[in-house]
């Protein structure tokens, strides 16, 4: 398993160079991959059929539960071979829609690293790596709605696609970490039989909120559902792939994973349900006001989600089941309208409205043959599968009363669009310049194949219904289902129904014209939509990101300075009050003269130094400073400590001297406002330290090293002088870093001079500056004695 | 640097400059002094001697580019390392041979002894490449 | 006496801090050394004051007869200011190209320059 999923990445990797070397075969050569996955799954059904899942763990870091695990049971298998049969499909419709576009490489690598990544969602049996596979499905999702960068609201729709799904991702994550807390594991297949300790946990709701929000944006769901539509930017086999019949089912695996420990409580149904209908009616009657192809397929396919969501929360065995055949017929059908769509719009110069659209049946004999079938099995005629679906789902919402009415207006919905679709483009008269041809050969594929199947199906219920629906629903019940799927159930209610909704639809489709008239009235509603309040949402993070930029970030240093050391201040005093203030002193030492003498000389040599008008005493003012750092160590014991001082004040001072012989004297002055405030920021930051300081004091620590040290130097390390035996022996590694540290620093500022562009190496004399060389020279002379 | 006084100086305290760096690296690991501030004060006779002539003169009485100076002092640490190696015991732990002197007496040589002549060339370079580099600065 | 050089850190930190906000570039400069005077003061200290002799083993010992000064800060600033040291040279090298780059020694006409 994990080979197989492998092998579909490094697929997605060598699509480019494929197509460099041979740009026809490109699809046909990548199609190895799922096509191998394909076979794979299909000889795992009896395995799986008889209750037997594969798993495959490789252990990663153990101890916080990292572990590639896999594990293939009857709701991944539905989905999986969904996604390697459809994906087989798409590579090879690719191989035509893209026919000579010098992208095509590119766009082949995204949707097969998209179609290894859903594949991974659906095999992982574990919370973290089911994240990693879901954010790729979003990252690549990105790339694909985004493919013709050089559109603006391409752009614009990937953008806002990878917002809201990743946004969503993000909401999932803490609901994945609450639950594998509370649940006290990762791994997916153990949580699952967990699921009473779940329910029972005080964080049930918070993770069922936060698990839920992710998976209504992932699958569109009302009032995330707005970023759907717009994702029909992207290229047409991506649409068909990602955006009807898998990527956006990723949320609906993820509810339908966990509804055995999530599901069979009062929240669970109220939210799913009600989410689920909403979005369901939402897409539903919005699907009616479109005219462009896509948008069409777009809202039904939203409207397809909440239905499955809606089914998901009522959890009896009757809607599971209903479920997992509708995740089944839905896919073949939609997949099939959409390649038809991008079909005819690719064989038409780009036509996309339906109205605009007529009499292709002559022009396009096996794209409308596809797409009726589809387009009827959508609608719900019998025999199709789509009717064993509908048949099904009104059986199980028997006492649902409110839902079955709200079946039969989107059924009557689903209808039209079907037809509309399926039917509209091909019958009648063809509009004057219209010219269309057949669809290439490796894009017939597809829709031959599919659009068959959603026909062919109704006649394989019996193996279906066992092989495929029993495993699946088994695993989203949690307990084992006996499936037995029939086309003609006898003339029941839900067949009346059925026929009704049927009815009703044809009757819209008719009336069309009207329908369109109605939505364009009432178009400005849509403005007040979620997309607006995205619109809104995005815009003001943007202003604000500029506000802070502006004001934090503008680009001066010294601003940047005073920013950092504000909040430092204000965290550091904010931390200090928090921990209670200060510990008493237990004992202060005496103050001795000599001392004191060189504090206060150290204090008025820094005002000097910050004071001083001239840059050369504020040199010797800060080499005043240095200097009594060297007597502040002689007095306390640190005659090492000492003579480095001293040596270091004269070098830095021969530096300087050397450096600002080329830097200009001239002083820049800030105005007496920001002077001010500087002082102020100054002397805060200041008093602040000294206050951390005293506070640092008063705690005395033990010194075990130290003594450590103390103790064993002359013993171990055979030498006296005990700070050089650290430097040397005991941290010789940190003196090692530290001399390499120096040495690049040197090598660094050396190239910093020597290599720059078209200058000569000269060594010259060194002069220092004519105003003040002799006072430097001074300063040089003192500073060794 | 056209003081005559400064020329002369340096001239005579040069030597001894030298000289003293040397010790204090020497007596480092019993007293005070050591490769850092042995390596300092060697840097700052030639710094001092390049102030007073020039730096090509400075560089020409160094004989090796300070660069190159400082690349073997690092060797030379990481180097002083090994020995523990061979024993057994961490990368740089302290290693001790005792070497006779003659007269009954032992001289401790030790690998942190070594370590530390490392310290004092890399520091060495270190300053004297970027005193010379800036000294050369146009 | 803890008091009085804790003053005089708080007074390293706000002058250097002060310098270091300043437009000029051999501000900055300044400012900087000042502040790791000031950091390594605070290491000193920290560690408790204790005007005890040197931590070097007198002649013919092999241990301490009387508790020294601490070693561990000592090595520790050591490091420190040759570290320092660099730190000050390598920002002097790199201001000095960036003046003749730019053109121009004063920070806040920096900010537009993103060459």
């Amino acid at each position: 398993m994990l080979t197989l999923l492998v092998i579909c990445f490094v697929a997605a990797f060598l699509a480019p160079l494929l197509h460099r070397l041979c740009p026809k075969y490109t699809g046909v050569l990548l199609l190895s991959a799922p096509l191998a996955m394909f076979v794979w799954l299909v000889k795992q059904i009896p395995e799986i059929m008889h209750g037997h899942p594969v798993e495959q763990t490789c252990i990663w870091v153990e101890k916080i539960g990292l572990e590639l695990a896999f594990r293939l049971d009857g709701l991944s298998l539905l989905f999986a071979l969904l996604i390697s049969g459809i994906g087989m499909l798409i590579l090879l419709y690719t191989q035509g829609y893209f026919k000579g576009h010098p992208q095509q490489g590119r766009f082949l690598m995204y949707i097969t690293a998209f179609m290894a990544s859903m594949l991974g969602v659906v095999f992982a049996d574990n919370l973290l790596l089911i994240f990693i596979f879901w954010e790729l499905t979003s990252f690549t999702s990105y790339l694909l709605i985004g493919f013709n960068h050089e559109s603006e609201d391409a752009r614009k729709a990937a953008l806002q696609a990878m917002l809201v799904t990743v946004l969503g991702g993000l909401f999932l994550l803490g609901g994945l970490i609450l639950m594998a807390d509370a649940a006290g594991t990762w791994r997916l297949s153990e949580l699952i039989q967990r699921g009473s300790e779940l329910v029972a946990h005080k964080n049930y709701l918070p993770i069922l909120i936060l698990v839920c929000i992710g998976a209504f944006t992932k699958s569109a769901q009302f009032p995330f559902h707005f970023w759907l539509p717009n994702a029909m930017q992207a290229p047409t086999p991506a649409s068909a792939y990602l955006h009807s019949s898998t990527m956006v089912k990723a949320g609906v695996y993820l509810l339908a994973r966990l509804s055995p420990a999530l599901g069979g409580t009062e929240e669970w149904m109220l939210i799913l349900t009600t989410i689920g209908a909403t979005t369901f009616l939402v897409g539903a009657v919005m699907a009616l006001g479109q005219h462009v192809l896509k948008r069409l397929l777009a809202y039904t396919t939203v409207s397809a989600l909440g239905a499955m969501i809606m089914l998901l929360g009522i959890g009896t065995d009757y809607t599971i089941k209903a479920m997992a055949v509708f995740v089944l017929a839905h896919a073949f059908y939609k997949a099939t309208l959409f390649m038809v769509a991008g079909g005819i719009t690719h064989e038409t110069g780009g036509e996309t409205s339906i109205d605009k659209l007529g009499g292709l049946r002559k022009a396009m004999p096996i794209s409308f043959i596809c797409a009726l079938l589809a387009g009827l099995s959508m609608g719900g005629f019998i025999p199709f599968f789509g009717f064993v679906a509908k048949e099904l789902w009104l059986h199980a919402l028997d006492h649902y009363v409110l839902l079955v009415i709200a079946t039969v207006i989107g059924g009557a919905a689903y209808v039209l669009v079907g037809l509309s679709v399926g039917l509209k483009p091909f019958v009648g008269k063809m509009p004057d310049g219209l010219r269309a041809h057949e669809i290439p050969p490796a894009m017939r594929f597809g829709p031959i194949i599919l659009g068959a199947g959603c026909l062919a199906l109704s006649f394989f219920l019996k193996p279906i219904g066992h092989g495929l629906i029993e495993p699946a629903a088994s695993a989203i019940a949690g307990k084992e289902l006996h499936v037995h799927l029939h086309l003609w159930a006898g003339f029941n209610k839900a067949f009346m129904i059925s026929t009704g909704t049927v009815v009703l639809g044809i009757g819209l489709f008719f009336a069309r014209n009207t329908l369109l008239g109605m939505a364009q009235k009432l178009r400005p509603i849509t403005k007040v939509g979620p997309d607006a309040v995205y619109d809104f949402l995005l815009k003001s993070v943007l202003n604000f990101a500029g506000w802070q930029t502006r004001n934090l970030q503008n680009g001066s240093l010294r601003h940047y300075i005073r920013i950092s050391v504000i909040t430092t201040t204000f965290l550091v005093i904010a931390a200090f009050i928090r921990a209670g203030g200060f510990e008493t002193f237990e004992k202060i030492s005496p103050l001795s003269i000599r001392i004191s003498a060189i504090g206060i000389l150290m204090i008025f040599a820094t005002f000097g130094t910050v004071k001083s008008e001239s840059r050369l005493s504020s040199i010797l003012s800060m080499g005043v400073v240095g200097f009594s750092m060297a007597l502040l160590f002689t007095f306390f014991g640190a005659p090492d400590l000492a003579m480095t001082q001293v040596v270091i004040e004269t070098l830095t001072v021969i530096l300087m001297a050397l450096a600002f012989y080329h830097l200009p004297a001239t002083n820049h002055i800030s105005p007496k406002k920001t002077r001010a405030i500087d002082i102020g920021v100054a002397v805060g930051f200041g008093v602040m330290i000294t206050v951390l300081v005293l506070a640092a004091l008063a705690v005395q620590t033990p010194t075990p090293v130290s003594d450590y040290y103390l103790e064993h130097s002359y013993k171990e390390a055979h030498g006296r002088n005990v700070v050089n035996v650290i430097l040397v022996d005991f941290r010789a590694l940190d003196t090692l870093g530290e001399i390499t540290v120096l040495t690049i620093a040197a090598l660094g500022g050396a190239a910093l001079l020597k290599l720059r562009p078209s200058t000569r190496r000269r060594d010259v004399l060194v002069a220092l500056p004519q105003e003040s060389g002799g006072d430097t020279a001074s300063t040089k002379k003192e500073n060794p004695s | 640097m056209t003081s005559i006084i400064l020329r002369t100086a340096t001239l005579y305290m040069f030597p001894p400059l030298i000289l003293f760096s040397v010790y204090l690296l020497l007596r480092g690991h019993h007293y005070p002094g050591g490769g850092f501030v042995g390596g300092l004060m060697g840097g700052a006779a030639f710094a001092l001697y390049s102030l007073a002539f020039n730096v090509a003169a400075a560089r020409k009485l160094l004989r090796f580019d300070p660069r190159d100076i400082a690349a073997v002092g690092l060797a030379i640490s990481l180097l002083s390392g090994l020995p523990a190696l061979f024993s057994g015991e961490v990368f740089l732990t302290g290693t001790w041979w005792k070497i006779p002197l003659g007269n009954g007496n032992y001289f401790d040589l030790g690998t942190p002894f070594i370590f530390d002549i490392g310290v004092y060339l890399v520091v060495l370079g270190v300053l004297l490449t970027l005193v010379f580099s800036l000294g050369e600065e146009e | 006496m803890e008091v009085l050089l804790a003053v005089v850190i708080g007074t390293l930190y706000g002058g250097g801090l002060y310098l270091m906000m300043r437009r000029n570039l051999v501000q900055l400069i300044i400012g900087l050394g000042l502040l790791s005077h000031g950091a390594n003061l605070l290491i000193f200290i920290a560690a408790g004051l204790r005007q005890g002799g040197a931590p070097i083993i007198a002649e013919g010992k092999k241990v301490f007869l009387t508790l020294p000064a601490d070693p561990l800060p000592q090595a520790l600033i050591l490091t420190s200011i040759v570290i320092s040291f660099a730190v000050t040279a390598f920002a002097l090298v790199l201001f000095l190209r960036t003046y003749q780059e730019v053109g121009t020694n004063d920070l806040d006409e920096m900010k537009e320059t993103d060459t």
